[in-house]
């Protein structure tokens, strides 16, 4: 076996005095299509956001390749494309906009970028300011970031959130091709996947992983 | 997949800066709402003290100062917040980019949008006070290497304070007495200045301050926003 692209070596989440994970160990392989599954408030988001090195776990770490993720940021974060619930999208300035920004700081290609719009059903509102777009529209800019990522790790927090059924068959299957391109994910969602669901690897926070 | 492709620091410097003022121009309110809150302040003096020259010639720089160092606390919050709260900021902390550039940049456009245009109408205020003819052109240097420096110190305590849900009184607390040097050391300026005395010291002090926060502070914003975000 080859090192696992991003390794959880004994990761403890506590909030509020509340233990939401004790000792959570995993790795993450090229190919994999990690699902995180949990009640509400069972630390899926926590787990999303330590493992993108936003927070900090109580103990435990992460390890991209070799080296904890704070010592290794820059090649890390080349490597990863993270959606949180927040879409990071301006409301001020155009789908069009947005998308190229975040595209531009996160590194990712900038060509053909009217095929991912094209690819989120977003053509025809390039120019329209994002707080003139429906909620699911507004996701939609932050989910285009997908079809452009250059990154190996995708950390996506319920991206299938306010998306329409044709959106998410559409997510599914850039999903399967960035796994079977040597990509691997890890997300979370309530819904379970249409395509290909004995690929998906579970992890379940609700005390008995 | 292609590979990464890293932006020199230039260019991720004016697009960062460049989205931000775009941002600001939908927000107009943002930008003129401290300089509104300027003007009035500054014209509340004369109606409370009295239109007594002498005294106002007296108090001008300080009245100015102290104005400038309110309004730049009011469009201070704005820095990081709405950034904060749509996920953006998220965002910038995940880019491979040096954070330092991206933060220099948000501090430049807010200088831009909130320090410049105290620059443009200080001659008039100096004039509302009846400031010394004489002390204008160090008004204008004290502001002018000055408001930067409000707004880069200004930012440490934006980004300690983002995450909290009512940073804004605990935000004065932290940055108000941050200010007190470069308060001090300007009115100082503009005083000499209108004595026709020398005031090379105080400016040589006062761009001390300034090349010392351009090259500490978006290193202390850095991690203060990793912080507030954890």
């Amino acid at each position: 076996m080859s090192t696992p692209l991003l390794l959880a070596n004994k990761l403890t989440c506590i909030r509020e005095n509340r233990i939401l994970f004790d000792e959570l160990s995993f790795d993450v392989n090229a190919g994999d299509l990690i699902q995180i599954e949990g009640a509400n408030g069972a630390g899926k988001t926590s787990l999303l956001r330590i493992l993108a090195g936003l927070s900090l776990p109580y103990e435990g770490k992460v390890l991209y390749g070799q080296s904890p993720i704070n010592q290794c940021r820059e090649e890390y974060y080349q490597d990863l494309t993270f959606i949180g619930h927040l879409a990071g999208v301006k409301s001020e300035i155009s789908a069009f906009e947005n998308l190229s920004f975040n595209l531009t700081i996160q590194g990712d290609q900038l060509d053909n970028m009217s095929n991912a719009m094209d690819a989120v059903n977003l053509t025809g509102f390039e120019d329209v300011s994002a707080s003139n777009l429906s909620a699911g529209q507004n996701r939609r800019i932050a989910l285009a970031r997908l079809w452009q990522s250059t990154s190996r790790i995708w950390i996506l927090d319920e991206p299938f959130t306010a998306i329409d059924k044709a959106g998410v068959v559409a997510l599914e299957q850039l999903f399967m091709k960035h796994v079977n391109q040597g990509g691997a994910i890890i997300f979370t969602s309530h819904q379970e996947l249409q395509i290909a669901n004995q690929n998906v690897i579970a992890i379940n926070l609700n005390g008995d992983y | 997949m292609t590979t990464y492709k890293p932006l020199n620091y230039r260019q991720l410097f004016v697009k960062v800066m460049s989205r931000d003022l775009k941002v600001a121009i939908h927000n107009k309110g943002d930008i003129l709402n401290p300089l509104i809150f300027l003007i009035i302040v500054i014209t509340l003096f004369p109606l409370g003290i009295g239109p007594e020259t002498n005294l106002l010639t007296r108090i001008a720089p300080g009245i100015i100062w102290v104005a400038a160092l309110l309004s730049a606390l009011l469009s201070l919050e704005r820095l990081f917040k709405n950034d904060y709260i749509d996920g953006s900021l998220e965002q910038m902390l995940l880019s491979p980019q040096p954070l330092f550039i991206m933060v220099l940049a948000k501090i430049t456009a807010h200088w831009l949008l909130t320090g410049l245009p105290i620059l443009i109408i200080a001659p008039l205020l100096g004039l509302m006070l009846h400031m010394e003819s004489l002390a204008y052109p160090a008004l204008m240097l004290t502001l002018a290497l000055g408001t930067p420096v409000l707004s880069l110190i200004g930012a440490i305590g934006v980004a300690l304070t983002v995450g909290l849900k009512k940073g804004g009184v605990l935000l004065s607390l932290l940055i108000l007495p941050l200010y007190i040097p470069l308060l001090i050391f300007s009115t100082g300026a503009i005083e000499a200045a209108s004595l026709n005395m020398p005031y090379d010291g105080h400016i040589a002090i006062i761009s001390a301050l300034l090349v010392s926060a351009i090259t500490l502070s978006p290193f202390a914003v850095s991690a203060a926003l990793r912080v507030s975000t954890n």
